[in-house]
Parts: C-alpha cells; structure tokens; sequence
C-alpha cells in the first residue's frame, strides 16, 4: 500500500499519512483538495465504496475534523480522508454526485454539527430533530446536562446511584488505586 | 460559491402537481406491521402506483453517540448492544475490538472463539425473524408466528450463556464475561436441529409457494452497477451476484478458520434476496457446529484490562468492520488520550438501504408491495438514528 501513499502523493498535497493497521490508512489534506482527491481515488484508484462519512469536533483547535472512509473492493483496502475545517465557518464542497448516499450522510452532519455542503439535495430538511432551536447537538459545546435538566424534569420517588460510587464498590471493593 | 456548487442552478424537475387530484399522500408507518421498526415513508400514490417517496426517521433517536461521549469507555460497554435489537452482539463486538486496539489489549484464544459463537448465534437469530417478517409483509403471518418461537429457543440459549435474552452485554472490552456452561453443546445442538425442521418447513411453504413467487419475483430490483453507487452491501449485494463478505474478505475473530462459501445468486430482487439470506440461515448453523467444534475446551477468556474506572486510552483513531446479518456493520473510534472517547461513529447498513435506495427502488410499484419491499432490504431503524 506504500505504493499506492506514493502515487497519491505526488499528485496531491496530502500532509500526513498515519498507518493504522495493515488494511487502513489515515491520509489528511487541505479541504479544498477534498473533493478531488476523492474523485481521483474513486475514479481511477478504484475506491469505489464510501463507508461513511463524519465528523468530529475538534473544539481546542477550533476546528471540525471530517472523515470520509472509502473503501476498496479489490483490494480490501480502506482508507479514511481526514480534513479540518474552520469552526466558525464550516462550509465544505458537497460528494452526493459520487454517491447517492452521500447526501443523507450530510443532512446528518448538517443537522448534528451545523456543517454546509452548499448543493447537496434536501440538505436542510429535518433530518431526526424536529424543530430544533438550539445549537446543533453534537458540537461540544452544546450542554447536554443544561438542556435535559431544561426540558425533562424527574420523577418523583425515584432513587438513584452515584454511578462511579456504584461502579467503584462492585468492581473494586477492597479499594480503587 | 465552491466550485461545483450547483445550487443556484437546480436540475429541471417534473414537479408533481398535487393540487390536480391526481394524487394522494399516504404515511405507510410509523406505527404500521409492515414497517420494519419505527419508520415512516411519506409516499405520493396515483391510484396504486408509488410515485415518490419520502423516508422519515427520528422516531427511535436516543442520541447514543452523544451519550457515549459523556461515559468511561466502561459505562459504553453495556450501551452500545442497545442501538440494535435483532443482533446486538455484533455491535458488542466491535465498540470492544475498537477499544482494544486502540489501548493494545490482546484478547485470549478462548475468548475469540466464544465472540465468534456469539456473532454467529445472533446471526441466525437475526435471519431467521427476518424470514418471518417476510413472509408475514407478504400475508403469509403463520411463517412469522413460527419464526418468533424459533428465535425465542436461541434467546433461551443466550440467557444460559449470558444472563440476558435480547441484550446480552457479553463481550467486553478483554474477552467475554463467562465460560460456556455445563452442557450447553448439547441443547445448542437440539436447537439447532429444530431449527433445521423448522427451515425445512419454510422451504415447503414459502419458497414454493407461488403467491410468494409472484409477488416477490423482480420485485425492486438492485442491479450490480446500482451496488456501489448507492453504497449497498450485505445479502442486498450478494444476491446480485457479487461476492462480497467482510467475514470472507477482511477475516476477523475466528472467520478465518472456518470453512465456508460467500453465497451469491444472480439477480438481486426480493425473491432471490431470500434465498441468498435463506441459505445463509443454514449456513449459520453449519459454522455454529463447526465453531462448537474447533473450540478449546478451556483456557483464559479474560483478559482484565487496568482499572476501568480511571482507563486511559491512548490518542488515536480507528475503524472496526463486521458483517451483520444486513451486512457491513462498523465502529470509528476517536480518542483524545482521556478516559472519555472524543467520538463514537456507528455505521450501520441501513443507513443507506433505508433511505437513499429504498427511495429509489419503491417508485412505480404497487402500494401492497411496499412492506415486502422494505422488509426485504432488511432495512432497521435504529442504526439510522442511533
């Protein structure tokens, strides 16, 4: 697979390649090459299955992280696209002409993180949320303690466990360190 | 604008006028037998005849990979099985396989062993309550009643084994939680040859039954160059003849000893994709012999990782595959080096058989057919939601 990192990066800019396990590779590069790159594996690498594609709040970089996992059915081979995007812009060049999957994958992102693929079909139709007001949920700073506490309220007559004091007695009850 | 941004330019498309009384709506789901799971299609019918179609889901969403962000990887562990009801082992599976290779934990042979049976056993659970929702989608709801008892015997056996009927909380992170008990090789074997009966029955009664031929033959059809466009695998892509198998082509746990065929047939449509699943039940249980057969009697099936209550894993990334009874099942795994993982993807088959191709297939056919078309996608919610 050494080859087939050499070939991609003669063509592309890629600015970091990390070897996961012998059938995976994580390979980065700029968000503007994205979508050609992942043309040029599908097309003539022969990438031709796309995993699944998200993303990951990189919220002390201010950064988003997406991951597209492409795989290759000749060969077995997966590898994953890693991109950064600007937080506080998070726009990125849409992949549902590639594959038809592809744009329910960033209806998910666009409703979770509140990331743009401008021309992607039915981007901001709801896709699990309905009539969602607040920031998207799967960013980290959104405050899932704050808001259930806002929105739910408990039940009287119930009792609860601390869950580490709990986890704490029955796994290690003669002491924790 | 980003090059390739066509969305100021929209493609011309034949709107439907539903103001002509050509046309009705009608919600299939999502409280309907025929829907696998709680999902809704929003279908757009001219007489009988699908025109359009909507997938709607939300129904089931329990926001998990938000809650595992919040949770040790050991608070994960016993939450992760609950994102799919027919087979949660495989997910047990793989968020363990994940975190054991991102924190370099080895697993006993034993142990290896024990998930293989435990994979394959919800296997055949899975198939075969999917049989019986096939057949009930088509009328025939004496099939599904049969196969509902069927899959209880195999649950009796995963209580023996694990304490627990539908969620089983078996493999976690290091090994497996318990040995196989006394005895168990024997009433795993009378399952198994009742349930030989049982598909032997279902081979009389469905597979050659010609209301179900009828129905189900050329009924949304998937051809080979649809498969990679719309990102299908599993049965859904071996029935159109391509030989395609996680266990076959990327050999995990035991998969690699054991000895068996990618079964494949030559057109994808809802009656071979039966058959391909069909064969595959008994197939199921060829391997759980086998796997009864090759495991060592004893040995370590644990493998206690540092103290879970302060487990650190280190910084990384990785992807985990199995194949489901639906086909390929994954876990990403983000960790940033603390005791919380930072991301936890789940990648589940129906995320595209349920909506981008199910939307695809259902336009132009009968609105009776809908149900057996769905269920024979084996289309399952939750994964979509998670």
């Amino acid at each position: 697979m050494l080859k087939l990192i050499k070939r991609l990066q003669e063509k592309f800019n890629i600015e970091e390649v990390q070897q996961q396990k012998n059938n995976l590779t994580f390979v980065t590069l700029a968000a503007k090459d994205l979508v050609n790159f992942i043309t040029h594996l599908k097309n003539i690498e022969d990438f031709t299955h796309l995993s699944f594609l998200t993303a990951v709040d990189r919220i002390e970089q201010d950064k988003f992280q997406l991951t597209y996992m492409l795989h290759n059915h000749k060969t077995n081979y997966n590898l994953a696209v890693k991109a950064f995007i600007e937080r506080a812009n998070p726009v990125v060049e849409s992949i549902h002409h590639l594959w038809q999957q592809a744009a329910t994958y960033q209806r998910e992102l666009h409703e979770m993180f509140g990331i743009d693929f401008p021309g992607s079909p039915r981007l901001k139709e709801d896709f699990i949320l309905e009539d969602w007001h607040d920031i998207p949920p799967m960013r980290r700073d959104f405050k899932t303690k704050e808001y259930s506490e806002k929105t739910y309220f408990p039940r009287p007559g119930r009792k609860t466990h601390d869950p580490e004091e709990y986890m704490k007695e029955k796994l290690y009850p003669e002491g924790d360190e | 604008m980003l090059p390739g941004d066509r969305s100021k330019y929209p493609r011309k498309q034949e709107e439907l006028n539903l103001e002509s009384g050509k046309y009705q709506k009608i919600w299939q789901g999502p409280q309907h037998p025929g829907v696998t799971g709680n999902m809704a299609l929003e279908l757009t019918v001219c007489g009988d005849e699908v025109v359009d179609c909507k997938t709607h889901v939300g129904y089931l969403h329990r926001g998990f990979e938000k809650l595992m962000e919040r949770r040790k990887y050991i608070q994960c562990f016993p939450i992760v099985c609950r994102i799919c009801v027919p087979e949660p082992d495989t997910n047990e599976y793989l968020f363990a396989a994940a975190t054991e290779e991102l924190a370099g934990l080895e697993i006993p042979e034993k142990a290896k062993w024990l998930r293989t049976l435990s994979l394959e056993m919800s296997r055949l659970a899975s198939f075969i309550m999917w049989i019986g929702g096939q057949a009930g989608s088509f009328g025939m709801g004496t099939v599904g009643q049969w196969t509902m008892v069927h899959r209880d015997y195999i649950l009796d056996l995963f209580e023996e084994l694990t304490g627990g009927r539908v969620y089983h909380m078996y493999m976690l992170p290091g090994g497996v939680r318990d040995d196989l008990p006394d005895g168990f090789g024997g009433r795993l074997e009378e399952i198994l040859q009742k349930t030989e009966k049982l598909l032997d029955d279902i081979n009389k009664v469905l597979f050659n039954n010609s209301v179900f031929k009828k129905r189900a033959v050329n009924l949304g059809i998937i051809t080979p160059e649809m498969v990679d466009k719309y990102g299908i695998v599993g049965p859904n892509t071996r029935a159109a003849g391509l030989k395609r198998d996680i266990r076959k082509d990327e050999p995990y746990l035991k998969y690699s000893e054991l000895d068996f065929d990618v079964i494949t047939a030559s057109k994808s449509d809802a009656y071979n994709r039966a058959l391909v699943r069909f064969r595959e039940t008994w197939q199921s249980i060829d391997l759980i012999r086998q796997i009864m057969k090759a495991m060592p009697k004893s040995g370590e099936f644990y493998n206690r990782p540092p103290n879970v209550l302060h487990w650190k894993i280190p910084a990384g990334e990785t992807y985990v595959k199995a194949e489901a009874t639906r086909g390929e099942y994954g876990y990403y795994l983000v960790s940033d080096g603390s005791e919380y993982p930072r991301r936890i993807n789940v990648r589940g088959p129906s995320y595209t058989h349920a909506i981008a191709l199910l939307e695809k297939l259902i336009i132009n056919t009968n609105i009776a057919d809908v149900a057996g078309l769905m269920v024979s996608l084996h289309t399952c919610p939750p994964e979509i939601e998670r």
